[in-house]
């Protein structure tokens, strides 16, 4: 989603973007002209114009569970993203029994919190997992 | 003489001349809404909305609450044929 038309969006895809992703973006490309939403989420820069890079992760019931914001020159990190997607996902399937430890990525170990947890996190999990 | 613009990010924009200096906006200001209600929060509803979408050759509407039952990436960026 941007400030720019559904116009500029159809050429940015037709023109640029179908050109580094085969078939073209493959998601709406939405249009916030006037950055009403943008405002809503926090995320439109009144003195630019322009929405900064927003990315809201919003669960099947509607409720957003992460966000980051970055300023116009830094792009993001999909990998990040995704693997905090899947950890959402994991949390959601247990029904919040499991809990996923810095670094988890699908495959590693989680967490059951709980009373017999309580300061026993050192013997169940390491540093060091948090950079794998 | 016209002043070559600096091209960054963000798209140029004008404004009015002899303005007042706008003061800096912290990010907390930013995302509380002008009545003052805070609308971006973890663990709380996102707020819905209807915008008009280029999807698979056509012009379609968007609403959000239509993607309820499926996980959404809602994600902003400052504009078209920006670089980053």
């Amino acid at each position: 989603m941007s400030i720019d038309s559904i116009f500029v969006h159809k050429m940015w895809n037709d023109y640029e973007l179908s050109k580094m992703v085969k078939g073209g973006v493959p998601f709406p490309m939405l249009s916030d002209a006037g950055g009403k939403v943008g405002t809503l989420y926090g995320v439109y820069d009144e003195d630019a114009g322009v929405e900064t890079r927003g990315r809201f992760i919003i669960d099947p019931d509607g409720v957003i569970q992460g966000y980051e914001i970055l300023t116009p020159p830094v792009g993001r990190n999909v990998l990040e993203t995704i693997r905090q997607i899947q950890a959402f996902q994991h949390v959601r399937k247990t029904k919040g029994a499991e809990a996923t430890p810095s670094g988890w990525k699908p495959g590693k170990a989680t967490l059951k919190p709980g009373p017999d947890l309580v300061g026993k996190v050192w013997e169940v999990w390491k540093t060091k997992e948090a950079f794998e | 003489m016209p002043e070559e613009l600096k091209v960054g990010c963000a798209r140029p924009t004008g404004g009015l001349v002899g303005e007042e200096p706008k003061k800096e906006e912290s990010q907390e200001q930013i995302i509380k809404e002008k009545e003052g209600r805070q609308v971006v929060k973890v663990g709380k509803k996102a707020s819905d909305f209807i915008a008009p979408a280029y999807y698979k050759g056509k012009f379609v509407n968007v609403k959000l609450s239509e993607y309820l039952g499926k996980w959404v990436l809602l994600c902003f960026y400052p504009g078209d044929f920006t670089f980053v």
